[in-house]
């Protein structure tokens, strides 16, 4: 699983649970909260699918960890892999 | 005990908010049940028919609406959170509503979902209060309403700082009020916010075929997400050990383990299912019931004479009294909705005329009524009632109404309680709200009406809200 993969996972639950957001300029390195209109009932939702989709537990206190694509990436990739994708 | 009959989670009631709740829960992979007592789903928003014509109960209009690309509102969280596409919900804008106040409706605020519109009738109206009205405007707009932990302050309280014209004021309290408040004559401040934003600052609007669009909607995307429900099945009891619930009892007798309970039918209602400990504060049934008449006409109410409006707040005394009415009906004031007169797609129009009046009734009244005389109060009035209503109209003949009327029904205080199952028939519930949706028992939670947050919308934000913060983000 690449960095690359890890931020479309992301992107594809963002137009899941976001689906009034237009998606295609995201700019990786810029808070999500910034350039989306995502509040916490949102993020909350991320977290829930990536446990639901992927198996991936995201701790509260690493809900910093998921504020851009780049974090995002940063930090799930490496749980990815330890799952073996 | 069958352990093929253990829940993650049971949710009493397929009202809007239970639907809700169910639709998060089993979204997330919970093993869940609705257990719903009457034959149909929708709780105080629901439906039914007569003589092949469908009747929505609850429903005038859809508050909360705002139009496609408005973010952040309760509408765009809930379809975000539901999954819901807003096509499915098939929303046509309010064509103008108005609030009418003196007897004959001298004083009169028009308001459309384009808030201006408001904002330029209270000006003309009351040109003194403009200032007054704008702060207050302000102060409504940067106020917290989803807080689940703010401290209760009087909304009349607050909105008199800004407005010191009683006619305004009651004129403010008129449509929130009848639109949501379970407390006589003042309401806590953050509920007052919530129905003025729902239906001035946001709007309203209705699908085509009514309420039923969007309970349809809510009960596939249950199905679809793996939810049980079970229909003419209420719970009847809690079951607890060790001071949690471990299991419900059906009406019908059986028994099913759950981890948790989410109660939709209302907290007074709820506090019944299990012995409560000492000192426990009993929730106060809601004094607030209301009748509704409906007539079917042949002709749309334009046709009629009697104008666009989609719903009309009116009022005919000096102050608007919002009280339990201490005969059968109050019908001093009172709603009129004409589900014709919303934009419906493509220049629709409904195949029938429906006028529908809301006026306060007295349940306690309407409850000791004998069968006979029950059926006779209704048909009395039901005409003072509709007198009522159309001083506020443009002026129809009797004549011209009785040729085109169809069919008529009228519900009371007496119905809302048999088929909702609200103590009392308070269709607002209990006018304490508990907004951490907390009961005695640490494992059951309560959402819906009685939780606080108002409207179709609110009720199914609130069970939303109700299943992430207590069993999904646990």
């Amino acid at each position: 699983m690449t960095k690359e993969d890890t931020q479309q996972v992301v992107l594809d639950i963002i137009a899941d649970v976001a689906p009034d957001e237009d998606l295609t300029n995201v700019k990786p390195d810029v808070r999500l909260r910034d350039q989306l209109e995502l509040d916490s009932m949102d993020f909350l939702d991320i977290v829930m699918e990536l446990r639901k989709r992927h198996n991936i537990e995201v701790p509260e206190a690493d809900y910093p960890q998921l504020a851009s694509l780049d974090s995002c990436a940063e930090y799930l990739t490496p749980k990815f892999e330890a799952l073996g994708k | 005990m069958n352990s093929a009959h253990h829940y993650d989670v049971v949710i009493i009631g397929a009202g809007m908010s239970g639907l809700a709740a169910g639709i998060r829960l089993a979204h997330f992979g919970k093993k869940v049940c609705i257990f719903e007592r009457h034959n149909a789903v929708g709780g105080l928003n629901s439906f039914y028919s007569q003589q092949g014509r469908k009747f929505d109960v609850g429903l005038h209009a859809l508050t909360n609406f705002v139009r496609p690309g408005v973010k952040g509102t309760p509408l765009t969280k809930l379809l975000r959170q539901l999954r819901i596409s807003r096509d499915e919900f098939q929303l046509a804008e309010q064509k103008r509503s108005r609030v009418a106040f003196g007897p004959n409706g001298e004083t009169s605020l028009t308001f459309t979902n384009d808030f201006a519109v408001f904002e330029s009738e209270v000006a003309r109206e009351f040109p003194g209060q403009i200032d007054g009205f704008r702060a207050l405007v302000a102060t409504v707009r940067s106020y917290d309403d989803v807080s689940l932990d703010a401290k209760p302050v009087s909304a009349r309280h607050v909105v008199r700082r800004h407005i010191s014209d009683l006619l305004l004021e009651d004129m403010l309290f008129c449509p929130v009020m009848y639109y949501g408040s379970a407390e006589e004559q003042d309401m806590e401040f953050g509920q007052f916010v919530i129905m003025f934003k729902a239906l001035f600052l946001e709007g309203f609007a209705r699908p085509f075929d009514g309420v039923r669009v969007i309970l349809r909607t809510l009960v596939d995307k249950y199905r679809a997400a793996g939810g049980e429900r079970r229909m003419k099945c209420g719970v009847r009891r809690v079951i607890t050990r060790e001071g949690r619930a471990t299991a419900v009892e059906l009406d019908d007798g059986a028994v099913v383990t759950t981890d948790q309970v989410i109660s939709s039918i209302g907290a007074p209602e709820t506090e019944r299912l299990w012995s409560q400990p000492a000192g426990h504060q009993a929730s106060p049934v809601g004094a607030l019931s209301f009748v509704e008449t409906i007539s079917i006409l042949q002709r749309q109410p334009r046709e009629l004479g009697w104008g666009d409006d989609t719903i009309v707040f009116f009022n005919d005394r000096e102050r608007f009294d919002y009280v339990a009415a201490t005969d059968e009906v109050d019908p001093r004031s009172g709603v009129i909705c004409f589900p014709n007169n919303f934009n419906y797609e493509n220049g629709q129009e409904l195949a029938e005329g429906v006028f529908r009046c809301t006026c306060l009734a007295n349940h306690a009244q309407w409850q000791n009524l004998p069968e006979a005389s029950y059926r006779q109060r209704k048909a009395e009035w039901f005409q003072v009632i509709q007198a009522s209503a159309r001083r506020f109209l443009p002026a129809v003949s009797d004549q011209t109404l009785q040729e085109s009327l169809i069919a008529t029904d009228m519900f009371t205080p007496r119905t809302v309680e048999k088929f909702t199952g609200h103590l009392g028939g308070a269709i607002y519930g209990s006018p304490r709200k508990h907004r951490q949706g907390t009961t005695s028992l640490p494992n059951v939670y309560l959402c819906g009406t009685d939780q606080g947050f108002l409207g179709i919308i609110g009720a199914m934000l609130s069970g939303i809200s109700m299943a992430n913060y207590h069993i999904l983000r646990g």
